[in-house]
């Protein structure tokens, strides 16, 4: 039998049972909050990130520049209206543009959106086929990876849309839609839609009676990108006279994410403050701990024990709090995170499921262990200058 | 083995200097150092083992001056030449009775023979206490368990204070006798202090702290 100073700190930090639970389930809190904001905002910037990707104009109908890039880049919001597709190649072919996908939208399958456009769309985001082929004539459809799990839809399969982007009530029954095939997951918005030519969304609604001539048919938007950085500055003045606008993808989301940013910061504060709480959990309870175990450190002092083993001692059980209460942190982010990944998932469509270790989370535990240490090593030096021949004077 | 030499101690600068006759014991001896409360026994004692430094005189042990040695040094010293065995003995609560004999091994870097210890509680009875907590032992139990401790490092010198002040006449008996044939057996020297005058007639060596003159 050979003790260690780790065992004998692991049986003393075992002792007390009640303190050493509310010191390890408020740290593993507090730093769970905040690695969950860190783990959370990573993800969410990464999502924004992939999808914005080249994309440095989108051209839509008039109103909110916000609303258009959500709509259209990230598809979670209604699109602003639509655009005439003549107005719309006039853009396109501009010689500051390089390229444009046009995109056309306005059905649904079980709440999942059929986006009309080109193979330059699903090219754009590295889309591959996991199956079947891409779509060639109307009514030819390739899902989404994400869509095919939730609803089935296989190659070979028949369905009809409904009318809308949400609502499952106005179903087109006499326009048969067929799966051709279905993506690989990209992590990009790909995963969340249905892929079919843009002709397929005029003649689903001209099937209503809603003729439409070709020179007034309509699209929703359009995915620019530019040949000339003068484009930015050109193009609003071009389409000034219509009812388009050309939005900035990373500037709008550089908006948003700093409107979120004051939410974030105040649950950041609000974690700060559940670690501080559980730091002066740490430093109570070694700091109680010491009153009543005083005689047993002048002890170890008689069977010569040196202070500064001793201060080891304490500042090890201290350290074995703090390291503990920060790793279950960590487990308690990821297990938050899953949670709300299927929260996100199912509200905004989007796949959260890289939940690695961050280098910045390694930071925070790091500074957890030490605040802990120091927490600890406060009551420690008190207890360690302690005169033994009074203390165990005092204790006969 | 143990000699002091006009001894002297005092707490603080304005309290009253303690001065103590000059304390002799050959190794493997037996001394009782007999006084009545508050004449500084436990002072004596701590500077015996090095936990206090006298403000004047010295304290050799084994041919060592304790006095001249620093503080690290001294707890060194005392964890591997000194076992104590306290009036009311305190355990680390969190460890059992036999890793609580570990311990005087562990502190001054040596090994610990578990069976040395099971050997060791078998003969003073409490055995069967090896794996418990030493709160659940009874006060006559936790006694012995710390004339164990005391003695496993095979201590050149155990110091007693007050070792049977909390028993009754019976099991004063069983204790000292425990102390004595433990501390002969060890080889080791076994300095006694206390107030009990139970004890006075078991010493053939002892010496009365409160018969000195104290000087004003």
């Amino acid at each position: 039998m050979k003790l260690n100073w780790l065992y004998i700190a692991w049986r003393n930090v075992g002792l007390k049972k009640l303190q050493t639970a509310l010191s390890l389930v408020l740290l593993a809190f507090g730093v769970g909050l905040v690695s969950l904001l860190m783990l959370s905002e990573k993800q969410l910037s990464d999502t924004f990130d992939r999808n914005i990707e080249d994309i440095d104009l989108v051209l839509g109908a008039k109103g909110s520049p916000l609303q258009l890039i959500l709509a259209n880049v990230y598809h979670v919001d209604a699109p602003t209206g639509n655009i005439r597709l003549a107005d719309a190649e006039k853009v396109i072919r501009h010689p500051y543009i390089a390229e444009g996908i046009p995109l056309a939208y306005g059905d649904n399958y079980r709440g999942y959106r059929i986006v009309g456009s080109t193979d330059a769309y699903t090219a754009h985001y590295g889309g591959t086929l996991a199956e079947g082929r891409a779509f060639e004539a109307s009514f030819e459809v390739v899902v989404g990876a994400k869509v095919a799990k939730v609803t089935g839809l296989k190659v070979g399969d028949e369905f009809f849309s409904a009318h809308g982007l949400q609502d499952e009530t106005d179903v087109h029954t006499d326009k048969v839609f067929r799966v051709v095939g279905r993506l690989e997951p990209s992590g990009t918005v790909l995963d969340q839609l249905l892929h079919c030519t843009v002709s397929t969304i005029w003649e689903v609604h001209e099937g209503h009676g809603e003729a439409v001539a070709p020179e007034d048919r309509e699209i929703t938007a359009v995915l620019l990108k530019k040949r000339n950085p003068l484009a930015v500055l050109t193009i609003p003045n071009t389409i000034r006279e219509t009812n388009m606008q050309v939005a900035l993808p990373s500037i709008e989301i550089n908006r948003l994410t700093q409107n979120f940013g004051i939410g974030m910061n105040t649950l950041q504060a609000i974690a700060l403050l559940i670690m501080l709480i559980s730091f002066a959990s740490i430093f109570i309870s070694v700091y109680d701990n010491l009153l009543a175990r005083r005689y047993e450190l002048a002890l170890m002092r008689t069977m010569g024990g040196s202070r500064g083993r001793l201060f080891l001692l304490l500042l090890l059980e201290g350290g074995l709090l703090s390291t503990g209460g920060s790793l279950l942190g960590l487990v308690l982010s990821r297990l938050g995170l899953v949670a709300l990944a299927q929260l996100v998932e199912d509200k905004f469509r989007y796949d959260w499921s890289n939940i690695g270790v961050m280098p910045e989370e390694l930071v925070l535990v790091g500074l957890a262990i030490f605040v802990g240490l120091v927490a600890a090593a406060i009551p420690g030096i008190s207890a360690v200058r302690i005169d033994t021949s009074r203390t165990l004077s005092e204790a006969q | 083995m143990i000699r002091t030499s006009n001894l002297a101690f005092q707490y603080q600068k304005d309290s009253p200097l303690l001065t103590f006759p000059d304390v002799e014991c050959p190794a493997q001896g037996q001394l009782l150092l007999l006084g009545a409360s508050g004449c500084g026994k436990t002072s004596l004692l701590h500077l015996l083992c090095g936990m206090l430094q006298p403000t004047q005189g010295t304290v050799n042990i084994n041919g060592r001056a304790l006095d001249r040695m620093t503080e690290a040094e001294r707890d060194a010293f005392r964890g591997q030449h000194i076992g104590i065995v306290f009036q009311k003995s305190h355990f680390l609560q969190s460890l059992t009775v036999l890793e609580n004999l570990a311990m005087p091994a562990f502190l001054h870097g040596a090994a610990f023979d578990k069976r040395e210890g099971l050997r060791l509680l078998e003969q003073l009875g409490i055995a069967h206490k090896a794996n418990s907590r030493p709160r659940d032992l009874s006060v006559g139990e936790q006694q012995r368990a710390g004339i164990a401790r005391a003695l496993i490092h095979r201590p050149a010198l155990v110091l007693a204070d007050e070792p049977t002040s909390a028993l009754d006449d019976g099991s004063t008996a069983a204790v000292m006798d425990l102390l004595e044939t433990q501390a002969t057996a060890a080889g080791a020297t076994l300095v006694i202090v206390t107030h009990d005058q139970r004890l006075k007639d078991r010493f053939g060596n002892r010496l009365d702290l409160t018969a000195q003159p104290q000087p004003a």
